[in-house]
């Protein structure tokens, strides 16, 4: 069984990226369940979204101690890693989380500033750090999300996310090389 | 004298439940005349009220016929009318179902523009609870819930119906019993929301506690107290305040809501 | 690829109820039932059935009635404060007795409450939220295939009693996204619109009944020319002031359901054969307590859970069952405590009843269960 987190601020797409990765988990014959907590606001406020993988039924929906958790905001950081396994992973967006809290195995990946400089815009952070998560956790392979997000997003866009997708993804590689 | 009329009644249920002289009987034979010219098949036309004196109507017409709760006549016929389009939905109401409890779903319906005809049975009071004021009492009348005189402003529920969007306005009253036979016939034939205001009295609640108690003074007073819009219409402005102006007051074309709909099923490859 | 798929609790009731032949919906937007009626304005014009976005609670139900009754299967959803609004005409609908599906997906109150937060406090107002006496049906689903398959059931069961049902979902499963197989086309059950058995010369009467006491009420528009009232009315469907006439109206109406009790009330018995303890839950708590139980029994605990699919009528024998058999029951409720007064009711004292109540907008962990369940087998050594 793995249990992810995915947490953010409003707008940056944490629970797309979430749904997505659950996605690919049910394509691939896999048990998968995704849930999310998020406040009134539809933009900034607290975002949280979490995906549960495994081979056997899932009842208790929400996840108890991450394997991994990706925070896109500082706050999210703070707030949501403490519970990790202790082979847990922590995947940080390098910029907007400027003091990553004392976690022993912890990513810093510049997700925002990737999706900007690489895709054009910071819409595709999800996907970068969608790209980014496949590497890390391995939970689901890469060419199963990669139809996942094809099929999700508008047609025109699915260029720029795969490209989002791939820039992601080897990010997370050169780190872990 | 010609009795066509008797077959729109359930005639088990007559004699009626209201009061000696007043308006909602001649107010029903108006809307009964109405659709008997419309054409109306009995089997294909569904009468539908909220709660009050005039929304007892219902039950003594032949039709298919849904007497709903307070307020909620509009919304009902609108599911009734969505569901099957092909049927004729006719609403009776009060101006206390109407324009209180209902206010809400009457200017949405008009908005909307359903294919609706809606005649309101203004009384200017709650009759069925015994005499309260209502959004159509007069300022300075009576009511048992108003017994120093009314200070609250009355609605014109004409203009709201207009303003809200609806694309039949009309007003009459039960002392012109052809002339608001007609309008109620305009509401039929026109397709979209129709807003027929038929303003009559009611000598127990309202005349009693306002010195006319007498139905035919009552009547008179409806004659007195409205003018054929179009010499309405070349008053000077203080002599229009004084008296209601009668006939049709908007006429406009507009797709109905079911007609509207359409386009959605078709447009997401649906088969109506 | 699997033919799986990855599905919302809210989206599967909306697939389920279009499956069962809903036709009309009429609904207002409110967290966290919304995606059901955007599913349902999306999929209905696709079928050629007609959506509208009412401006209230009380409207949606209302345009629910009317299209029910003009021959459309109807249903609408809400969640919280829409809820209490739409307690009036589901009244209506009871003593006119007009089939319609209510949707509520529970959110935290009172009053505005929490609004994205999980809670199961309408428990109580599901069952009398309307005033007077009148049954009421309401089933709760804990997954998402179950949503799928009750959005059907609460439509078969609104046909086939001619009665409002309440599908009392919570936030918990509604916003849940999960692995979901539907089942093929021709293994779905639909119930069918009744009809009427006479015709008008035949002296139909649209409020009598055979043996199963549920009327055969014509549709609108098929030449009956019946009369529908919220008064208390007798067999022609005409209001009565008659005390004898109300008396058995209100009778019939509670009778039709408990005559057919077990065509309507269904449990889950999970792990109870060789339980000496139980847990009792329901919706999306249900769960996290079957995780537990599994815990607990993964300690040498003989627990088992009994899982209400029925919230009412209540399974009252299917616990009393439960009660006899073992040394206590544990009930886990997102509130204050409402379900545990009816278990403890039907447990008629044949053991001890225990309250694990939750009320901070937050769903149980599966610990906070299994300490529960420990401290009541504790407490019996």
């Amino acid at each position: 069984m793995s249990e992810m987190r995915f947490s953010g601020s409003g707008g940056q797409g944490v629970i797309t990226c979430a749904i997505i990765l659950a996605q690919a988990a049910v394509a691939e014959g896999k048990n998968a369940i995704q849930s999310q907590a998020y406040g009134p606001a539809a933009r900034g406020g607290s975002s949280k979204a979490e995906v549960i993988i495994s081979d056997d039924a899932i009842y208790h929906p929400h996840v108890e101690a991450p394997d991994f958790v990706l925070a896109m905001t500082q706050e999210a950081a703070d707030k949501y890693w403490h519970d990790l396994k202790d082979d847990g992973i922590l995947l940080l967006d390098e910029n907007l989380v400027p003091n990553p809290p004392a976690f022993a195995k912890t990513i810093r990946i510049p997700i925002t500033h990737i999706a900007v400089s690489d895709i054009g815009k910071a819409l595709f952070a999800n996907i970068v750090a969608l790209g980014a998560t496949v590497r890390i956790t391995g939970a689901v392979s890469y060419d199963v999300v990669a139809k996942c997000v094809a099929d999700r997003v508008p047609p025109a866009t699915v260029e720029s996310n795969m490209k989002a997708l791939k820039a992601g993804y080897d990010a997370a590689d050169a780190l872990m090389k | 004298m010609e009795r066509s009329f008797e077959k729109y009644f359930r005639q088990n249920r007559l004699p009626h439940m209201w009061c000696p002289g007043c308006g909602n009987g001649i107010v029903t034979k108006a809307v009964i005349m109405a659709i008997e010219k419309a054409g109306f098949s009995q089997d294909n036309t569904v009468i539908v009220s909220g709660i009050g004196c005039s929304s007892r109507a219902s039950g003594y017409m032949d039709f298919d016929t849904l007497h709903t709760a307070h307020g909620r006549a509009i919304p009902f016929a609108t599911g009734v009318k969505m569901a099957n389009p092909d049927l004729n939905v006719i609403v009776l109401t009060g101006d206390g179902d109407c324009t209180a409890i209902g206010g809400n779903h009457f200017i949405h319906g008009c908005r909307r523009n359903v294919d609706l005809t809606v005649v309101l049975f203004n009384n200017n009071i709650y009759g069925m609870t015994g005499g309260q004021a209502s959004p159509m009492t007069p300022t300075g009348k009576k009511a048992t819930t108003a017994p120093y005189g009314a200070i609250d402003r009355p609605f014109d529920a004409c203009k709201l119906a207009e303003a809200a969007g609806a694309t039949y306005v009309a007003r009459s009253t039960a002392f012109h019993v052809q002339h608001l036979a007609d309008m109620i016939k305009g509401g039929l034939d026109s397709h979209g929301f129709s807003f027929i205001e038929a303003m009559c009295q009611c000598p127990t609640a309202f005349g009693r506690n306002n010195k006319m108690a007498d139905p035919a003074k009552m009547m008179m007073a409806l004659r007195d107290g409205v003018m054929m819009k179009a010499a309405w219409d070349k008053l000077p402005a203080e002599k229009q305040a004084e008296r209601f102006p009668i006939g049709v007051l908007c006429q406009k074309e507009y797709i109905d809501y079911a007609k509207a709909y359409d386009t959605v099923i078709e447009k997401a490859g649906g088969r109506a | 690829m699997s033919k799986a798929t990855l599905m919302q609790g809210n989206e599967a009731v909306a697939l389920g109820a279009i499956e069962a032949g809903v036709r009309f919906f009429g609904g207002y937007p409110i967290t966290p039932s919304t995606e059901i009626a955007e599913k349902m304005a999306e999929l209905l014009p696709e079928v050629g059935g007609r959506f509208v976005q009412m401006e209230d609670e009380i409207a949606s139900v209302g345009a629910v009635l009317g299209a029910s009754l003009a021959g459309a299967k109807a249903l609408t959803a809400t969640s919280g404060p829409g809820f209490s609004l739409k307690q009036e005409l589901i009244g209506y609908a009871s003593e006119a007795e007009i089939p319609a599906v209510i949707v509520d997906v529970q959110r935290v109150g009172p009053a505005t409450g929490q609004p994205t937060s999980p809670a199961q406090g309408d428990v109580m107002q599901a069952r009398w939220g309307t005033h007077g006496d009148h049954p009421m049906i309401a089933i709760s689903p804990w997954t998402v295939r179950e949503c799928f398959d009750m959005g059907i059931e609460a439509v078969n069961l609104a046909e086939r009693f001619r009665q409002p049902v309440i599908l009392l979902m919570d936030e918990i499963v509604g916003h849940l996204r999960e692995r979901v197989e539907l089942p093929e086309k021709e293994d779905i059950v639909v119930y069918p619109r009744r009809k009427p058995k006479k015709t008008r010369e035949e002296g139909y009467q649209p409020y009598a009944v055979g043996d199963d006491l549920v009327p055969d009420i014509a549709d609108f528009g098929t030449g009956y020319r019946i009369h529908v009232t919220g008064l208390i009315h007798d067999e022609t469907g005409f209001p009565s002031g008659s005390p004898a006439v109300t008396r058995k109206a209100i009778d019939r109406l509670h009778q039709k359901i408990m005559i057919a009790k077990d065509e309507v009330v269904k449990t889950e018995s999970l792990l109870l054969d060789d339980a000496e303890y139980a847990v009792v839950a329901f919706g999306g708590t249900a769960r996290t307590a079957y995780q537990a139980v599994l815990d607990a029994r993964r300690k040498g605990v003989k627990i088992g859970m009994l899982r209400l699919r029925t919230i009412w009528p209540f399974a009252a024998e299917a616990v009393y069952e439960v009660a006899r058999k073992v040394k206590g029951i544990l009930v886990p409720e997102l509130n204050y405590g409402q379900l545990v007064g009816e278990i403890e009711r039907a447990a008629k004292g044949a053991c001890p009843v225990e309250l694990l109540a939750k009320y901070n907008a937050e769903i149980f962990t599966p610990a906070e269960i299994e300490e529960a369940i420990m401290a009541m087998v504790g407490g019996n050594k």
